[in-house]
């Protein structure tokens, strides 16, 4: 199977009110495909869903390979306590949290995983530090570390330079970029910040009222120029109509 | 009685030091289960288990069981309690905290009009709250209890340091990665209500949880690593304990305000030294 995760029909509810409807999208392997959307329009509970934290409405999530539970995962950054007395490297560690021989012990390799993943994020020099005395920056890049460990070849990105300063969110793409390139990993990006994320995407998933489509991320560019153009919203109900979710492949 | 006197007799030996070591055993329980309580915002979970410790106590003394506590009657009550606590925690109507109060003001309420049908004397009604005044009530079946306890919330701890410290750090990250955080958290509140209930005769059904909460937030004061505030907060309170056990000998104290009161000087003692070495840096 080409896609690495395949959703048919998708259907989910938060807290009693539908936020998707009918949702059909592939995520081709080694591809980054960025999540886009007003706020309230299903981005987040999307990504739940797919974690296995939400339960769909109805409609069918199909991963291939390693799937669910071996998805890597970066939250949003807000999640996480600020007064947790925790290193650098034991959080990094605690992303083999679901791989852990008899939910005990590290898996083989471990201490490879670690050091390859702080190196990517460029980490590994600051080991030995306290978390929450980091910079936002360089705590995203620790959490970021952490979601590879967990990472089998999918990563999943909510926000990930949200509340960051402009030279740690270009780090950040350059990383995830890399990921991509150097690594052959498929990342899923839910991202506010338009402009720069759609440049390192492959992939366009817009969610919007009924009408969420998917497009190559050259043509959601193209989109979104035009919309600035016209002073109006992408994809809103009205002035974009694209039918069903779908896209055509390169 | 005087330390002299206590120990003037062998059998008085031997009660204080049984006292005292079922004591530590449940100091270093509630500081372990303390650290990832206090951590993911729990700490109400422990003060609200006490209250219905309190009224467990009841119930052992509508069966009969006279004056003296039953643990038995009163483990599967709170641990009872500690899954509902949960339970309500994840309904999306009630928070945590408002669960905790609904529980623990429920049962302080329903307990009360049951001593009072008992007919329970107020000095035990007292005892129950505050701790028993006298260390001669913990007996050989507390010791065992106690020390059962031990071995497994040490072993537990020991063997599974990896999952609690990353679902206490991010449940979230933790049960997409495929982490069962659900069961993780459920054996977290059993523990914690079976060590409330054991440490409840010494301490009182009040200041109990103070044992869980202060530990913690002591050595996290102290240390920057998950692994160092564990070991601080196991060392914090054995040390707290046996000072505060002291105290209550030498001075005729009520042990469990004794050993809150120490408890409170080190968090505060550690506030004012943590703030003095980050200056430094």
């Amino acid at each position: 199977m080409n896609n690495i995760i395949e959703c048919r029909n998708l259907t989910l509810a938060y807290d009693g009110v539908t936020v998707v409807r009918d949702l059909t999208f592939e995520v081709p392997r080694g591809e980054i495909m960025l999540i886009s959307g007003e706020n309230g329009s299903g981005k987040s509970t999307l990504v739940k869903t797919l974690l296995g934290l939400h339960k769909e409405s109805s409609g069918e999530i199909k991963f291939d390979g390693a799937g669910r539970g071996r998805v890597g995962y970066l939250p949003q950054k807000s999640a996480i306590g600020a007064d947790f007395p925790a290193t650098v490297s034991e959080v990094v560690f605690s992303g083999f949290v679901g791989r852990l021989r008899y939910g005990m012990f590290l898996p083989r390799g471990a201490k490879d995983d670690v050091k390859k993943a702080m190196e990517l994020t460029g980490t590994a020099d600051i080991a030995e530090k306290c978390f929450n005395e980091l910079s936002g920056g360089q705590q995203q890049r620790v959490l970021l570390a952490r979601a590879l460990c967990a990472a089998g070849d999918l990563i999943i990105l909510d926000e990930p330079t949200n509340a960051l300063d402009p030279v740690s969110a270009a780090d950040m793409y350059k990383i995830i970029k890399s990921l991509k390139n150097d690594y052959g990993m498929t990342v899923l990006m839910v991202s506010h910040d338009l402009e720069t994320s759609v440049t390192i995407a492959d992939r366009v998933l817009h969610l919007c009222c009924d009408d969420a489509f998917c497009c190559p991320a050259s043509e959601y560019a193209e989109r979104l120029a035009d919309a600035h153009a016209d002073c109006g919203g992408i994809g809103n109900c009205e002035s974009h109509h694209h039918g069903e979710a779908h896209h055509d492949d390169k | 009685m005087t330390i002299s006197e206590i120990f003037a007799h062998d059998y008085m030996t031997v009660i204080v030091l049984r006292a005292v070591i079922v004591g530590v055993l449940v100091s270093v329980c509630s500081s372990l289960l303390g650290v990832s309580l206090v951590m993911k915002r729990y700490s109400m979970i422990g003060d609200g288990l006490s209250h219905v410790g309190y009224f467990a106590l009841a119930i052992g003394a509508v069966a009969g069981v006279g004056s003296e506590f039953s643990l038995e009657a009163a483990i599967p009550i709170v641990i009872l309690a500690a899954i509902l606590i949960l339970k309500l925690d994840d309904s999306p109507k009630i928070s945590g905290d408002a669960a905790c109060a609904i529980v623990s003001t429920g049962a302080v309420a329903v307990g009360t009009i049951i001593f009072g049908f008992v007919g329970t004397s107020t000095s035990d009604i007292c005892g129950s709250l505050f701790g028993s005044a006298s260390v001669v009530t913990v007996t050989n079946k507390d010791l065992v209890i106690a020390a059962v306890l031990f071995a497994v919330v040490v072993a537990w701890f020991a063997l599974y340091s990896r999952q609690i410290f990353s679902v206490t750090f991010d449940e979230a990250f933790s049960s997409a990665a495929g982490c069962r955080a659900g069961s993780l958290r459920t054996v977290l509140a059993v523990l914690t209500a079976v060590t409330i209930v054991v440490g409840m005769k010494m301490m009182g059904a009040i200041m109990i949880s103070a044992l869980i909460v202060f530990p913690a937030l002591t050595a996290t004061q102290l240390c920057r690593s998950f692994r160092g505030v564990v070991i601080a907060s196991a060392v914090t309170s054995v040390v707290c304990f046996i000072l505060g056990f002291a105290a209550a000998c030498f001075f005729s104290l009520q042990t469990g305000a004794a050993v809150v009161t120490v408890e409170l000087a080190a968090f505060i003692i550690s506030c004012i030294a943590g703030k003095i070495v980050r200056k430094r840096k």
